[in-house]
């Protein structure tokens, strides 16, 4: 047991530290994964689908993430579906980062200009040659800095699984709060941790924007 | 068999009528000019001759190809059908050769151990032959344009249609487009060119023809078409490029 702020102390904040960027991870490749598809279905799929996706982002934009998350822990037990934490933790943020990367990524294939589709056309390149050589490799560029920084919003809010009970950074930090009555060495740890995640992130994040906004495309 | 034969065009942007019945015809070897005002429907239809746009009448044939039916009838046209925007439209992210290559290879097959003397044989045609490596943003317009003439010329097309490919260029730059132009016409290449330039027009084309509300309005032999224009509409669009 601890009963004050050290050396265990912040390696207990670390194991949660290191839940926090696993979690992350997963959220953003199964969120990219998702993401990516919905936002092809968006931008280029027929109608229907385009209605279905948007409707979709629209809802998950309009809800706080907490409650996707309670939806997903206790909503879904309440009808039988038992997620342990990080299962209900890994699928509501799943379900948000696909939104929002859904939404970014459809903006950056709509950002290639129309005369870029109608050259590949002329060319008789098909739709899906079109695509995989002329449209996706440029959205990809103009992707790059705003999913970085969308990077971030994933990894600050893993935080709101605390509520849950999966021990991540956050949920460590009240835990050992709890024990050591420390809250200033406690919260100023987590929060440099936070930190040390987000920060490069969101360097390259800008350094990518600027880079595209410097033109050079290639 | 003419290269191109448009028969009773007619188009119409929603309630908008935009060709209104247009016939045309183009010989193997003609390079037929197309001139006229602002919204008189130029673009429309050389974008319905290669399927950019759809039409609702009528009906075109060109390079041996109907233009109707599916996308991979379209694509089988394309391959012989070459265009050039005003825009240039070259794939930013792509290097000379590769917008050159991209489409001989994914679409044709062309392997790539040919693609080098392609890209070289292209680009002698154009004047470029040291610019493989280069970038779009690392050209000048007018060296963009010509990069994207060679693209188009790498399909090796029977028909190009050329969309006011120098209204985009600096007046100093333009005279290198369309000599490369010029060159192309000299080699027999069979070409439809939306212009504004009267002069290249009557110098190169064999043909000019004048769009008008729609309509070919006016059309006739380069030579006696500028010096002696017969409606009052081609008099006054062409009286201030005469003098
Ligand atoms: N995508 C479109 N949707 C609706 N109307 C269009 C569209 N494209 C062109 N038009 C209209 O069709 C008419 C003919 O346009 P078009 O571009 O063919 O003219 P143009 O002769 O090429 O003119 P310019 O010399 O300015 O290029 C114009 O009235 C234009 O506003
Ligand atoms: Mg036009």
């Amino acid at each position: 047991m601890m009963d004050s702020f050290g050396w265990p102390g912040v390696e207990f904040l670390f194991r949660g530290f290191m839940w926090t960027i696993g979690l992350s991870v997963i959220t953003f490749l199964a969120g990219a994964f998702f993401g990516l598809l919905f936002a092809l279905g968006r931008a280029l799929g027929p109608r229907w689908l385009r209605f279905a996706i948007g409707g979709y982002i629209q809802l998950v934009q309009a809800t706080p993430l907490l409650i996707v998350v309670f939806l997903a822990f206790y909503g879904l037990s309440f009808v039988g579906l038992y997620f342990p934490p990080l299962a209900a933790a890994a699928i509501s943020l799943t379900v948000y980062a696909t939104a929002f990367l859904a939404d970014i990524w459809r903006g950056c294939i709509e950002a290639v200009p129309r005369t870029q589709w109608e050259a590949a056309d002329s060319l008789a390149l098909s739709r899906m040659q079109r695509l995989r050589y002329v449209i996706l490799p440029q959205a990809f560029r103009i992707a790059l800095g705003p999913t970085v920084g969308f990077m971030v919003q994933i990894v600050k809010n893993t935080s709101v699984t605390a509520l849950i009970g999966f021990v991540e950074l956050t949920r460590a930090g009240q835990l050992l709060n709890n024990m050591t009555f420390q809250p200033f060495h406690v919260f100023l740890t987590v929060a440099v941790m936070y930190f040390a995640a987000c920060y490069p992130l969101s360097l390259s994040s800008e350094t990518l924007k600027e880079r595209k906004s410097a033109s050079s495309t290639h | 068999m003419p290269a191109l034969r448009i028969e009773k065009l007619r188009k119409s942007y929603g309630a908008l009528p935009v060709l209104k019945g247009i016939d045309l015809s183009v010989e193997n070897g003609d390079v037929v000019a197309i001139i006229g005002r602002s919204g008189s429907g130029k673009s429309t239809m050389l974008r319905c001759i290669n399927g950019l746009e759809p039409f609702q009448e009528g009906s075109i044939e060109v390079a041996g190809h109907r233009v109707e039916g599916s996308s991979s009838r379209l694509r089988e046209l394309r391959k012989e059908v070459g265009m050039v925007f005003q825009g240039y439209n070259l794939f930013p992210h792509l290097n000379v050769a590769d917008n050159i290559t991209l489409a001989p290879r994914v679409v044709k097959g062309v392997p790539r151990a040919e693609c080098d003397a392609l890209v070289q044989q292209v680009l002698s045609r154009v004047g470029l032959e040291e610019k493989a490596g280069a970038y779009p943003d690392e050209l000048s317009g007018g060296q963009q344009q010509r990069v994207a003439i060679a693209r188009s010329l790498a399909m090796k097309p029977k028909v190009m249609l050329f969309d006011e490919v120098t209204s985009a260029l600096d007046p100093e730059l333009t005279g290198e487009v369309l000599k490369t132009i010029a060159e192309l016409a000299e080699a027999g290449m069979t070409m439809v060119l939306v212009t504004h330039e009267m002069s290249f027009a009557r110098r190169v084309a064999t043909r000019t023809v004048f769009m008008h509300e729609g309509r070919v309005w006016e059309e006739g032999l380069s030579e006696t078409f500028f010096s002696s224009p017969q409606t009052p509409e081609l008099q006054s669009f062409i009286a201030p490029n005469l003098n």
